[in-house]
């Protein structure tokens, strides 16, 4: 997995013209009711880079275009102005196939209408590998049970979609993501609706995953904490506009914290070189 | 993990078809004129050899010119209205949805009586005569779902209440149109009326039709059966599966025309069955899961035996006289469709 990775990486190298795999350059959107009247909401041109085995977060409180950044990243939306590159192509230019083969998306919920087994579920992720009529073969399998051995879930191969607690479903999905055998890893608020245990089981498993395979991980979350422990760069978006971008130290400063969070609070750094942040109730 | 095999799905076919056989053969002898096994198999033997002026008997002819083309019928019609359900309920990611419930069989045969009263002010040539009605009954089908499909959508998003809402009345109100059509313009016949609202496998099937709905069908279900792995995708929301590779607007198109087709096609030869869409496929999820690979063709199979069985309900429970085969099916079919929703809102 991480073999044919670093070839391909290696190969684009000389076409990316520097170490960083994600480029987003200058990306701005507009949603709009009908064409005619002004947008109802705007993302300002942002940019920022990501390297293989990086984590990335994007904060912000609601509605600042946390979701919308992660859309145009995965190339499911088409920017307004502005490109975003994946080792030297364009995401929205993709096939479907083709953009399933290289990022994988872990969206908030995954619902099924009928039930279905962990495993059938994790070899879904091979369907960007397959061709239409095609069964799984040998290696799909292989692939699909390394990925859920990598998030630890290889006992819950059996289980029902729909009988497993939502830590453990979090990681059948996160399995297969990695079945897609991914270059860029992108969640939408993955910790959502978990106990701070399977939290943090979740959020080791995804750095222990970004360093071993050399994803390039993209994240949005509203966890500051979580965000500051795992990340290795953090994007802070308040109403479209990226206000900071850079490693936590950087971007975590009370002022700036409180002003876009509209609550106040303390920064203070913690043992491991990394802020944290407390909430400051009765003001 | 157990993934399927193509020596699976085959040999789940075989086994769905050995069962097509039997009910085939049972259909045969059961009837309102009583026919032995020995006299239905010798019969067969001289139809397959060629040899079909020799039948013995006033028996064998009921048998192979009147019962065999009704249970042919029945087999295609059966499959066709499966394959359509179980299709409809991927794309809508309903699992209610019916070509019958959703008013996509009413807007079928509306399609279908229309051609029927434009074809004589029409010069068209014969021989494209006999396509006039399943081209009309197409285009029904697929105006409808199209319109349900809107109609069900709140806030830009498919809301499944709504849509079964839509379907339900488009379905009442296209039925009174029917019964409109049917009254003022082609005269008041009952039998007429039962046919197109309920579905009926007797009348026969002119020759060039045969031929429409055979090669329609496995058009229909072929290009269903090639979307067949992205379907599974699909159940878990379009955005998802366009994140594993699923080329969602394609997809969709191939299967609602496709399906639009196969409820077309079988309405125009047998009115509006209702709910074979809807029984079927729940029933051969329950035995084989939701993987379409194996579940369209389960669902072409199974569709054809229940059809089958159902009309020879009709058939025979208050024989001499007929019901018509849809009103076995709703009998069935209704109140499994209470127990899903029930189900579902619990």
């Amino acid at each position: 997995m991480s073999v044919q990775a670093t070839a391909r990486t290696s190969s684009d190298a000389a076409r990316a013209n520097s170490d960083a795999r994600l480029s987003v350059e200058q990306v701005s959107y507009a949603y709009s009711a009908n064409p005619s009247q002004a947008p109802l909401f705007t993302l300002e041109a942002t940019s920022f880079q990501a390297r293989p085995g990086e984590i990335l977060a994007i904060l912000g409180p609601n509605a600042s275009g946390k979701s919308t950044l992660l859309k145009l990243v995965a190339g499911a939306l088409q920017p307004l102005s502005g490109r975003v590159l994946l080792n030297g192509f364009v995401t929205h230019s993709l096939s479907p196939k083709i953009r399933a083969q290289r990022i994988a998306v872990v969206q908030q919920d995954s619902r099924l209408l009928f039930p279905s087994r962990a495993w059938e579920f994790v070899l879904q992720g091979r369907h960007p590998y397959g061709r239409p009529m095609r069964f799984e073969t040998e290696d799909d399998v292989i692939i699909a049970r390394n990925a859920l051995a990598q998030v630890g879930a290889e006992h819950l191969s059996d289980r029902w979609m729909d009988q497993i607690s939502g830590g453990e479903k979090q990681r059948v999905i996160l399995a297969r993501a990695l079945a897609q055998q991914p270059l860029l890893l992108l969640l939408d608020e993955p910790t959502l609706h978990l106990d701070i245990g399977a939290q943090v089981d979740l959020l080791d498993a995804l750095r222990r995953l970004a360093a071993q395979n050399r994803y390039t991980v993209v994240v949005v979350t509203h966890e500051l904490n979580l965000a500051a422990e795992y990340a290795d760069q953090v994007v802070l978006l308040q109403r479209g506009k990226s206000l900071r971008i850079g490693p936590p130290a950087s971007v975590y400063q009370r002022e700036l914290l409180e002003q876009v969070f509209q609550t106040p609070l303390s920064v203070e750094l913690g043992s491991s070189g990394r802020p944290r942040v407390s909430v400051l109730s009765g003001k | 993990m157990r993934p399927l095999t193509l020596q699976r799905l085959l040999m789940r076919c075989a086994a769905l078809a050995a069962v097509l056989f039997v009910v085939v053969v049972v259909a045969l002898k059961l009837g309102a004129v009583p026919v032995s096994l020995y006299g239905l198999g010798r019969d067969l033997i001289r139809v397959m050899l060629g040899q079909s002026r020799g039948l013995s008997t006033d028996y064998g002819m009921i048998v192979i010119d009147i019962r065999l083309p009704r249970i042919l019928l029945g087999i295609v019609v059966g499959a066709s209205l499966s394959v359509a359900g179980t299709s409809f309920q991927a794309l809508l990611r309903n699992p209610l949805a019916d070509p019958y419930v959703l008013g996509v069989s009413s807007g079928a045969a509306l399609g279908a009586i229309l051609a029927l009263i434009a074809e004589p002010h029409l010069a068209i040539s014969p021989e494209f005569a006999a396509l006039f009605t399943p081209v009309g009954a197409f285009l029904g089908a697929a105006a409808t779902i199209a319109a349900v499909y809107f109609l069900g959508r709140r806030g830009g998003q498919i809301d499944s209440s709504t849509l079964l809402l839509a379907g339900i009345i488009s379905a009442s109100f296209l039925s009174a149109i029917i019964l409109f059509l049917m009254t003022t313009l082609i005269g008041r016949d009952m039998r007429g009326m039962a046919f197109w609202l309920m579905g009926d496998l007797s009348t026969p099937l002119q020759q060039k039709l045969r031929w429409v709905l055979g090669v329609g069908f496995l058009a229909a279900a072929g290009a269903i059966y090639t979307t067949a792995a992205d379907l599974n995708l699909l159940l878990a929301g379009e955005k998802e599966a366009m994140h594993l590779g699923v080329d969602v607007p394609r997809v969709r198109l191939v299967v609602y025309i496709a399906a639009s087709l196969l409820t077309g096609l079988a309405v125009s030869v047998s009115g509006a069955i209702g709910y074979v869409g809807l029984l079927v496929p729940h029933a051969m999820r329950l035995l084989f899961g939701s993987d379409h690979r194996i579940l369209l063709p389960a669902a072409a199979f199974g569709g054809a035996i229940a059809v089958v069985i159902a009309d020879t309900l009709a058939r025979t429970v208050v024989a001499p006289a007929e019901l018509p085969v849809g009103a076995m099916t709703a009998m069935a079919g209704a109140p499994l469709f209470i127990y899903l929703l029930r189900r579902r809102l619990a």
